[in-house]
Order: structure tokens, then sequence, then C-alpha cells
């Protein structure tokens, strides 16, 4: 009878670190760990010895010094006498602010591009392919600065508002006129827009460096009461669908519900808008917003919608078709397939890569380099660290907040994910 | 009764008749695919009214395009003498003029068969990786290449000494092809020194020492293994390779270049520029990524715990920073993490950083291929008493990065249209560091459409072309049945 033999006890030799796999892990790690220590060892020391040749250190304090440079473009209270924080602060806003309208834009975008070039319409699949391909194989640097020329070249210059005596002598209209019934105003320099705001508003109460707006506020509080009310009335109708087999009809209901009361709070805000109008030179009211921030938005909705249609046109035609082929069967039309079998399943499909999607597209905000929008990278990583001279610690800074955002970005979406995934044993 | 008998009886099938005239041809094709419910009709309406008013602008502009001007003032008077007052009209003179920047940056021009030859033997050193010793193949291959890159350098007006040397290059190369294609690996392998050595210049003994670095390592190895294993020796060997580069490499090198001066004209790394640099930076980093990205892939699936931690940590810190972070880095942090006084090439140091980018991308695209491997393949590998390596080697890698290529392709994709961002680092990319040179000419000032066309339009027939072909290869490369 053959025995197994048991494991060799002949005492504990040097080559069985590497050559026997109990030890072999450990051995590994070991090395690992020492050439890894070795080599951070050898950066730090590198660091310390370069500092102190130029006379440097590490130090975070220059983030309280005044600035001394204007943003054109910030959403907090800010002046050049603020400090580099403040600055940096805007810089984030201005990336999430675009981060978050580039996001919606491109999933609607990617939504329709994505459906529309899989529908048996010949002509709108064709230009829909178009689209997809020529967004996708082209840098997005190239679109960036293309729109950014288009608009800043293309576009009348506000001189050509102007109503000039020439002109009102021949009778004519000034050269260029304003779109959308006289509310916007497309110049080489930017887009003017209305402004909303609240004849008799709450007002704000300071604290510290920032402000907390009560008018803000309330419209939050009825907007998220709104939508919890619509949710119950929801759950409620399904309710009594699941009972009686009969859909009591909401559609009017959830209409009111989440219209009316955000309504009735704008009007007794009291809101109105203030309208740009030309005056001597310029245009005076509203709200100016830059180009940069337009093209950049332009530029990464198209590129990133692009992307987002071959996700969703692939999350489509990852379902099989038997399921479509069930649907009909048990005689739903097509749009309740569409939205009732097809769609629900589609989208455990697509979130995964769609996440990654706005994880790009929230890194290429920092492309905003190349028509000077002031986003994170253009304040902290741009002017301050030019201003200072700190390469360190406004890049690791930078690093940092870029790689929260990022984290934060793919945990929330991921939580998403978990949630509408298909439950397994 | 015989007249009875001779009921009508038909001998022959008649032809089925033509089907309705809606059923058939083009208006059954526009019925079913332009005009097949309410909904449809209204967006095919949209869809030509789109495609019209795109027409519009467009064509005429093609059309009227001017290829012979020397400026864009010039442009302009001849598309308003051609096409009216008012018309407007693409000045391709431009690109007449500019073109070699747009490929070349400011390359000397007298040098520019270098590029070329070094981009001919690209797909030279490819043949034999793409198809694994197939005589055929890579025969067809270096033909094709022979045959463009001599008609590319009679287009760029090379000298004939330059000429007959490529075409002796080549012939040596088909010759190796023919005789011993299992050897053009070899060719493969040392493509990083010939390349470099062609687009740098300088002296021939720098790459030469530095590729004898890795027959030391060879050689230590070879006299080692039988004594002290091969973990030992691969170390030990890899240590004496670092010893010769760091100690040997350059005063060896001037040495043998003082005894027998042999080498090209050296190319400053400023004069890089356009497509060539977008080249450069795009194929190293994505082949020095490709090995890094792989054992990260492996990194994170392994069971040692620092091992994963590390990985994933690398990993996720570079997904999470975008790329221009990194390219910052290369340029203003690197000078304080490496030792005092070290000043090398930006190029390099771009390559480095981007290298290091695209691995992390990369690393992810193949831990998508080894999960999407049934648990079985791992085990069979087990069963058949392979170890860790010869496993992955044999049984798991092939079928992870089969798996992972359409992956790997739109990883290099990117990667290839984010050259164009080192333009923000000072380096002359095709898109921004070429065109803002070109429009800020005096004489194609206010040009705008031409250039990023011109430009976008390279950019998107390598990609697509690139993608097309990931596609083909996926096809290609599908073994499993349904």
């Amino acid at each position: 009878m053959a025995m197994a033999a048991d494991a060799p006890k002949d005492g504990f030799r040097l080559s069985m670190l590497i050559y026997d796999t109990r030890f072999r892990a450990m051995t590994i790690q070991v090395v690992v760990l020492i050439l890894v220590l070795l080599g951070v060892a050898w950066l730090l020391n590198n660091t310390i010895v370069n500092l102190a040749a130029k006379d440097k250190d590490i130090n975070f304090s220059f983030l309280w010094s005044r600035t001394g440079y204007d943003i054109g473009q910030a959403l907090i209270p800010y002046t050049n006498d603020s400090n580099h924080f403040r600055a940096a602060m805007v810089g984030l806003i201005n990336t999430l602010v675009l981060a978050l309208f580039g996001c919606i834009f491109a999933t609607i975008l990617g939504v329709f591009a994505g459906v529309l070039r899989l529908s048996n319409n010949w002509i709108v699949g064709r230009l829909m392919t178009v689209y997809v391909e020529m967004f996708r194989n082209v840098p997005l640097l190239l679109w960036i600065i293309l729109f950014y020329v288009i608009l800043s070249e293309l576009l009348p210059s506000t001189a050509d508002f102007r109503a000039s005596a020439a002109l009102i002598a021949d009778g004519k209209p000034p050269l260029a006129s304003m779109s959308f019934g006289g509310t916007v105003a497309l110049t080489n320099q930017g887009t003017n827009v209305p402004a909303p705001y609240f004849t008799h508003g709450l007002g704000s109460y300071a604290v510290g460096d920032f402000s907390i707006n009560f008018n803000f506020l309330a419209i939050l509080a009825v907007v998220v009461v709104s939508f919890l009310v619509n949710r119950r009335l929801v759950r409620n109708a399904r309710a009594v669908q699941e009972e009686t087999g009969v859909r009591p009809v909401t559609w009017w209901k959830s209409l009111a519900i989440l219209i009316l009361p955000i309504a009735i709070l704008l009007a007794a805000l009291g809101l109105a808008f203030d309208i740009p109008v030309f005056g001597k030179f310029n245009f005076a009211g509203g709200i100016s917003i830059a180009h940069a921030f337009t093209a950049m938005l332009i530029a990464l909705s198209l590129y990133t919608g692009a992307f987002i249609a071959e996700v969703v046109r692939a999350g489509i035609i990852a379902i099989s078709r038997g399921q479509s082929e069930a649907a009909f069967a048990l005689g739903l039309r097509p749009g309740r397939t569409m939205s009732l079998i097809i769609l629900p399943q589609a989208l455990r499909v697509i979130i995964p890569p769609l996440i990654s999607q706005y994880l790009n597209l929230t890194k290429n905000t920092s492309l905003g380099i190349a028509v000077s929008y002031l986003d994170l990278r253009g304040t902290l990583g741009g002017i301050t660290l030019n201003q200072t001279g700190r390469e360190l610690e406004c890049m690791l800074l930078m690093m940092a907040i870029y790689l929260t955002i990022s984290l934060i970005i793919s945990s929330v979406m991921n939580a998403f994910n978990n949630s509408v995934r298909l439950k397994e044993r | 009764m015989t007249a009875m008998q001779e009921t009508f009886v038909r001998s022959e099938m008649l032809g089925p008749s033509a089907p309705p005239i809606s059923e058939r041809g083009a208006v059954k094709w526009a019925r079913s695919n332009l005009f097949s419910s309410p909904l449809n009709t209204i967006l095919t309406l949209l869809g030509i009214t789109a495609l019209f008013l795109l027409l519009q602008g467009l064509l005429p502009w093609l059309l009227n395009g001017v290829w012979n001007a020397n400026s864009l003032a010039e442009c302009r008077a001849i598309v308003a003498a051609n096409a009216g007052e008012g018309a407007t009209g693409a000045c391709w003179a431009m690109i007449r003029e500019r073109w070699h920047q747009f490929l070349f940056g400011f390359y000397p021009s007298a040098e520019y068969w270098r590029p070329v030859l070094a981009f001919a033997l690209l797909f030279a050193a490819l043949a034999p990786v793409l198809y694994a010793g197939i005589r055929r193949n890579i025969l067809m291959m270096l033909g094709a290449v022979t045959v463009c890159l001599l008609a590319a350098l009679i287009g760029l007006g090379t000298t004939a000494p330059h000429l007959i040397q490529a075409t002796v290059l080549m012939a040596v190369l088909i010759a190796v092809a023919v005789w011993q294609p299992k050897k053009l690996i070899l060719f493969t392998l040392l493509y990083p020194a010939i390349a470099f050595f062609l687009l740098w210049g300088g002296s021939v003994w720098s790459p030469v020492v530095a590729m004898l670095g890795f027959g030391v390592l060879a050689l230590v190895y070879r006299f080692l293994v039988g004594r002290l294993g091969v973990v030992v020796a691969t170390g030990l060997g890899f240590v004496a390779a670092c010893l010769w580069w760091m100690f040997a490499q350059t005063p060896l090198a001037a040495e043998i270049n003082a005894v027998l001066p042999l080498g090209l004209t050296p190319i400053d790394s400023d004069q890089f520029g356009g497509f060539l640099l977008a080249f450069v930076i795009g194929v190293t980093a994505i082949s020095a990524s490709l090995p890094i990205g792989i054992l990260l892939a492996l990194g994170r699936q392994s069971d040692m715990f620092l091992i994963k931690t590390l990985s994933v940590g690398f990993i996720e810190f570079i997904r999470g920073v975008p790329l221009i972070t990194m390219l910052f880095t290369a340029s203003l942090l690197l000078q304080y993490f490496l030792p005092p006084n070290t000043n090398f090439d930006l190029i390099l140091r771009v390559i480095i950083l981007v290298t290091l980018f695209a691995s992390a991308y990369i690393a992810e695209v193949i831990r998508g291929g080894l999960a999407a491997l049934p648990r079985g393949q791992y085990e069979a590998a087990d069963g058949l008493g392979l170890d860790y390596w010869q496993a992955q080697r044999l049984i798991i890698m092939p079928q992870a990065l089969k798996i992972a290529i359409p992956g790997i392709v739109s990883s290099f994709i990117g990667l290839f249209k984010d050259t164009t961002l080192v333009a923000f680092v000072g380096l002359l990319d095709p898109l921004k560091g070429v065109t803002q040179v070109v429009r800020a000419d005096i004489n194609w000032k206010g040009i705008y459409w031409e250039p990023y066309i011109f430009v976008g339009l390279i950019f998107f027939i390598i990609c697509f072309g690139m993608s097309r072909y990931s596609m083909y290869l996926e096809r290609k490369l599908k073994t499993d049945h349904r």
C-alpha cells in the first residue's frame, strides 16, 4: 500500500524560500516590499536634495495669500484680493459645473444617437453613424479648439449690434441682432443670456467666507418634496394595478405635483429676468457666458455623446432577440416592448461603461487649458502654480482633488449599478 | 369521347407575375426603410433637411477650393474671381505649402528619409509578430512596405545614396524572410534601437553599446543558470546589465566612436513635431505599456496581498487623474524626483509618463480578458502540471489577449488621439502646435477650417482604419461556434 509521502522534514534550506510554494509568496512579497521602499526612499531623497538645492520647502501656506488675478467665470464671490484657496475653489466649481452639464447633455445626445443608429430608418441611421464615427476618431482637442475658433471668429462683434447714426439715417437695422426673441446676444466676446433674479427673495445669510442662499434652499426643498410625493403617487398606482389589473390614470396628477408647487414658489418669490441690453459700447445686464465655457460644453457633449451612443447601442444589441419576440408574443406594442422589456435589461449592460464615460468627461474638462477656461487646472494648476512657483504642492493638491472627484463619481455610480443589477443568488 | 379527352393541361409552369409596384425595388425599399410610420417619415424629412443644409454650405466651399496660392488673401481673391463675389471657397494652398510641417514639424527637410524609413521599418518589425512565421504573409507585407517606402522616398526627393541604402536594407530583410522567416523576430527586437538611431541620429555606437547590455544579460544568465537556477540567474543578469548601462555605456560608446566615427546628423528633440511626434510617442508608449499592463493585470489578480494592493493602487491612481496632470508632472515635477542635475529629453520624459498612463488602462483591458476566461482553463492548466508562468504563457494569455484585442486597440486609438495634449508642455503636436505656427504666419493669418480639417482627416483615417482592422482581427481570431 502506497503511503502519501509527508513533506520532507530535513530542515530548512535557503533555496526553499524560492522553490517551495509555502514560502515563495512570502519571499516575493518581501523582496517587492524592499524594492518599493527603496524606490520611494530614493525618490524622497532626490526630492529633498532638489528642494534644498533650490532653497524651497513643502509648505501649503501660499494658499492663504492674495492671488491678484481675476477669474472671468466665478460662481462664488471672488475678487483678485481673495486668496489662492478660494481661487482653487472657484476653479473646482467651474470644473464641476462643466462636468455636470457635459454629462447631462452627453447622455441625452448619446441615448438619442444610439437608439436612432439602430432605427430602421436608413437615412437617420447613416447620419448617426457618420456623427459617431466622426467624433470618436478625431481628437477631442480638435473639437474644442475648432468650436472655440468658430464661436469667436464667426459671430458678430459687439460693435455690429450698435445702431449707428449712419444706419439710422438710412433706415437700416444694425448689422447684427439678438437671437431668441431679443433675449440672447451672441457676440464674438461671449454669449449674453438673461439672468434670473427674485424681486422679493428671501435673502441670504453669511457664514464666514460662504453665504447660504435661502431662495436656493427653498427651491431645493420644494423640488425634493414634490418628487417624494410623486413617487408615493406612482407607488399607489402600481399597488392598485397589482390588485385590480387596471392602472389608474396618473399622468396629469404627476405633472401637477411636479410643476405647480415650484411654479407657485417662483411666482411668490417674484422671479424675473434681467435681459441683456445693448448700451453704448457693450451689453449690460444678464449673464455673460464666455466662449471658453460654451466651446468646452459643446465639444465635450458631442464627443462623449458619440461614445455614449456606442455604449447604448451595444447595450441594446446585447439583449437577445428572444426577449423582444416574447414581448410581441405577449401582445406588447413596440413602444412598450422598448420601455418595459428591452431598456431595463439594456440598462444593466449600459451602466458600467457609462460610468467610465462620465469619468472620462470629467477628466477631459482639464483640456480647458486649450481655450483658457479657468477650471481647477487653470487656477490651482495654472496661474497659482506659475505665480507662487510651488509646483510640487499645486500638482499634488490638484491630483488629489481630481482623484477624489473620480473616486466619488465611480462610487456613486457603482452604488447605482448595484441597485439595478440583476439580483443573483 | 376523344374530344372530351383533349382537356387543357398546362405542360410548363407559368412564371410568377411581378410583385405589385409598391412591393419591389426602390419603392419597397423606401417604404420600409424611410416611410414605414409617421415618426419615421418625420425623421426622414428631418434627416434630408439636415443633409441638404450641410451640403448646401459645404459643397460650394469644397468645389471652389484653391490649391495654388501664396497667401489667404490671394486665395480669397482667386475664389472671388472664379466663383463671383461673396462665394466661399477652401484655401487648400496652405496645406500644399505647409504639409511637411504637419507631418514632420521642424525636422530638417534633407533628413525626411529617416523618419519615413523608420516608419516603414516599423511595419517590417511588426510583420513577424502579426504573422508568426508564416512566410507568405510576411513576404507580402514586406513587399508592400518596400513599394510604399520607395514611392514615398522618391516622392520626397531623397538623394540616390539613401535610396540605395533603403533598398538594400529592405532586400536583406526580404532575403531573411525567404530563407529564415523565424529569424526575423530578431529584427523586431532590434527595432527600437534602429528607430532611435534613425530618428535622433548621432553616433551609431550608443544604441549598439546599449543593445550589448542585453547581450551581457544573456551571457550572465547563460553562465549562471546551471548553478543558481532561473530566478537568481535572471536577477543577477539584470543587475549586470544595469551596471553595464550605468558605467560602461557612455565611455565605451565614446571610445569606439573616437576610433571609428560612424553616424547620422544628430537631430534635436525640439525639431520633432507634427504626426512624427504623435507616432513616436504613441507607438513607443503603447508597445512599452503592453508588457507593463500585462504585469499589472496579473498583479491585480494575484493572491499576494502586497502585490495586489500595489497594483490596484497604481491603476486606480493613474485612472483617476487626467493625462494633462501626468504631462505636467513630466515637464515640472520629474526634475524634483530624479537625482540632481539629471536633465534628459522632454520627449523621453513625456514618453515615460504617457507609458505609465497607458499601462494602467491596458491593465484594466487585459483584466477584462482574464476575467472573461472560464475558470476551467486555469484549472486545466493546473491539472496539466504547468507552473504559473507556463500556464500564463501557454494557456491563459493567448486566450485573454485575444479577448482583449478590441479593448487594446481602442486604448491605442485613445492614446494616439491624446498625443495631441503634449502641445501643453511645449511640444509641437500636429493639432495645436503646428496649426498655431501656421496660423501665426502673416500669410495664413485667419485661416481655421482648412488646417483643422486636414489634421482631423489624417487622425480620422488612422483611427478609423485601426478600429476597422481590429474588428477584422476579432472576427478572424474568433474560434467559438455561435
